[in-house]
């Protein structure tokens, strides 16, 4: 779950990164307000969970409170990438010398953090990897020896600067390592990391983003932050559809039926597991069906949680059909998931073999899930219909009823 | 021949009088599994289907000998400890059901496995089965599932999804295509062993002719396949199902396993197919393709 850079900047003012004098603005009055106490000029920028602020024109710069309060109404509507800004930072302006770029994330391969390091910073990273591979650096680091800054001094030093700027960005660099640890992050990344006029450096920019696993160990410090449980940090909000979606899994601790996402079209799906749900969802599209959402069952839900998630999709507007669909199961029992959809069908006032289009969970109990839909007139199917056709035959069936 | 694990593999189950970690000993001794002990801390003395519960590793190792393999089911909160337990204790195949770990501690997991030259499947994995040999860990699910599902033969599978490990197994049973070792490799962002690492057990197994993966997006678990096929000339030829392509188009949102996100362009199933089709893999659209696939590249092979 990423941080907005305000929030970053708080985790980093918390462990003693130097950083210039900034304020969150919600208006503009806010806005001239803070200019006012940081007093000189100052940059606006938007605070949004993206990149690509400077390009959408969300990052401004003012020389007198009013350009302030003018900049902050005139960045604040601004989308960038399709997202929403929260609120508006003014910092001060800083007069930079250089820029740097440093991130500490993880490696999948390597199964390491690594330490990326650039002379050549507020720019995209991709891009000077690629062009200019001798300014980047990339340092692996243990993480079960003990933390040394040797780590941090080698990062910066493998792109050649030396003397007291190598002396003066380890520390930097060595705290941004500590903190990514401690506080469980996928990514902490300052960028640009700016060497000053007078020979100090500075965070610019910066963003974290905290292990979404992780969430319930660091819950002072979201507090702390104001970030609420509701909040996915995701690519976008989650929706009210999502939300109701998330506490229907919440409704005990027996396996899952949640991880709920909204999407526009007429059939609902009530689909798992994790690679089941991904591998269905294609299918349906393939056969040029729209899903109305996306979900997944897994381990070995109850029936009233099958049922609770049958009635929340049901309920959503435009779903005409549910297609209840998973990969041949083990754990999961196929007669429980039967039981609680079936239920969820009939306490939504809808006759089960007319709303749902096709059954197809092989495997567990098999025998005696299959009894109870033939008993309500489901049209079900075993593990010799293969997903796709499945998918297919749900997508057919709302075919031909518009 | 197997990879991995052996009809007398000897391992122990740590947190065996969890409600999960019960159902996976009994199936697991129905399908022939030798577990010597389990492991609650202040449950000494207990069985859970006639497997001896101790309070440590140390105490089994000191009453039943070496250990060759534990399957970690325990919270998350307890799951780095317990797999250093088994890792100090000289235990050398570690399978972790266990889910949402954070990646620190997988990492820190990981780290002190290749130090002690151990190997660590998973997390958030279902195990590894040798059909008609041995099984270790909830793959397959009970002992008459996993036999409906799963036959002996020459395929080896390796899968990002347990569930979708038993889907392919089952369309390869029922295409005649049986299976000699199928992993559950795990579906989290860090894994401790990727595809490309169980290759050269592959490759030295005479029993396995082919191989059929299940993948998603998220990661450089593919493309690092990809390399390694190419820079080794692997004998097997591999079949890959890449599930989640809708995904491509919707950057930076998570769905199925906690490392299946399109952060990046290399994280996109469009990248992962071009690579791996790049390196000779061929990339199944639906899951009934592979044994299909399969043949034919075999056939190519010369039915070697």
């Amino acid at each position: 779950m990423r941080f907005y850079e305000y929030e970053s900047k708080a985790l980093f003012a918390m462990r003693g990164l130097p950083l210039a004098k900034s304020r969150v603005a919600i208006n503009a009055g806010e806005a001239r307000a803070a200019a006012i106490a940081i007093g000189g000029s100052v940059v606006l920028k938007s605070q949004v969970l993206s990149g690509g602020r400077m390009k959408a024109g969300a990052v401004k710069f003012a020389d007198t409170p009013d350009q302030a309060a003018a900049h902050f109404d005139a960045i604040l509507p601004i989308l960038v990438n399709g997202q929403r800004a929260r609120s508006v930072l003014v910092e001060e302006k800083s007069p930079i010398a250089q820029e740097y770029f440093v991130s500490v994330t993880w490696d999948g391969r390597a199964k390491k953090p690594v330490v990326l390091f650039s002379d050549m910073g507020g720019i995209d990273i991709e891009e000077v990897a690629l062009k200019h591979p001798e300014h980047v650096s990339k340092t692996h680091f243990s993480t079960i020896l003990p933390l040394s800054p040797r780590i941090a001094k080698e990062a910066v030093g493998a792109v050649g600067v030396s003397g007291n700027d190598l002396n003066r960005l380890t520390p930097i660099v060595f705290e941004l390592i500590q903190l990514f640890l401690d506080y469980d992050l996928t990514l902490a990344e300052i960028n640009p990391l700016a060497r000053l006029e007078d020979g100090r450096f500075i965070v610019l920019d910066g963003h974290v983003d905290l292990e979404a696993e992780a969430r319930g160990k660091h819950a002072a410090l979201l507090a702390e932050l104001g970030i609420g449980d509701d909040e996915t940090r995701q690519a976008r909000p989650p929706t009210a559809f999502e939300i109701a979606g998330r506490k229907v899994n919440e409704a005990d601790h027996r396996g899952v039926a949640g991880n709920v996402v909204e999407f526009d079209g007429n059939l609902g799906l009530v689909i798992g597991a994790g690679g089941g749900s991904l591998t269905l969802f294609d299918a349906v599209r393939k056969h040029g069906g729209r899903p109305a959402n996306y979900c997944e069952i897994g381990g070995n839900p109850s029936v009233k949680k099958a049922c609770l998630l049958t009635k929340l999709i049901l309920a959503k507007p435009g779903v005409e059909k549910i297609a209840v669909m998973m990969n041949v199961v083990s754990n999961t029992r196929v007669d429980i998931v039967a039981r609680g959809v079936i239920k969820g069908c009939i306490e939504s006032g809808k006759d089960p073999a007319q709303v749902i289009s096709i059954f197809r969970i092989p495997g567990a109990w098999e025998d005696e899930g299959f009894q109870i839909l033939a008993k309500y007139g489901v049209e079900y199917c075993d593990r010799s219909v293969s997903m796709y056709d499945a998918a297919g035959r749900a997508v057919a069936k709302l075919g031909a009823q518009v | 021949m197997t990879i991995l694990i052996s009809k007398d593999t000897r391992f122990i189950v740590q947190g065996i009088t969890g409600r999960e970690a019960v159902n996976l000993t009994r199936e697991n001794l129905d399908y022939g599994a030798v577990i010597v002990g389990g492991v609650t801390p202040g449950r000494a003395g207990r069985d859970i289907y006639g497997v001896p519960v101790y309070d440590s590793v140390r105490d089994i190792v000191a009453k039943h000998g070496r250990v060759e393999g534990s399957i970690i089911s325990v919270p998350p909160g307890f799951t780095r400890d317990a797999a250093f337990e088994a890792l100090e204790n000289g235990v050398r195949l570690i399978v972790i059901v266990t889910e949402n770990i954070p990646r620190k501690e997988v990492a820190q997991m990981v780290e002190l496995a290749a130090l002690r030259g151990a190997r660590i499947i998973g997390p958030n994995c279902l195990g590894i089965i040798s059909p008609g040999e041995a099984k270790m860990g909830g793959v397959g699910g009970p002992a008459a599932n996993t036999r409906q599902a799963y036959s002996k033969g020459p395929i080896g599978v390796m899968s990002r999804s347990g569930g979708m490990t038993t889907e392919i197994a089952s369309t390869l049973t029922a295409a005649g295509l049986g299976q000699s070792t199928c992993v559950s490799i795990g579906g989290d962002a860090i894994v401790g062993t990727t595809y490309a690492e169980l290759m050269p057990l592959y490759e030295a197994d005479p029993e396995t002719q082919a191989i059929a993966i299940y993948s998603e997006p998220g990661g450089r678990m593919e493309a690092e396949l990809a390399e390694w096929v190419v820079q080794n000339r692997s004998r097997l030829p591999i079949v890959a199902f890449m599930a989640g392509r809708f995904m491509d188009e919707m950057k930076g949102m998570r769905f199925g396993h906690a490392g299946t996100i399109v952060e990046g362009v290399e994280d996109t199933t469009a990248e992962k197919i071009a690579r791996m089709e790049a390196a000779g893999i061929s990339v199944a659209e639906r899951i009934e393709e592979i044994p299909t696939l399969i043949r034919r590249r075999l056939a190519q092979n010369g039915g070697r």
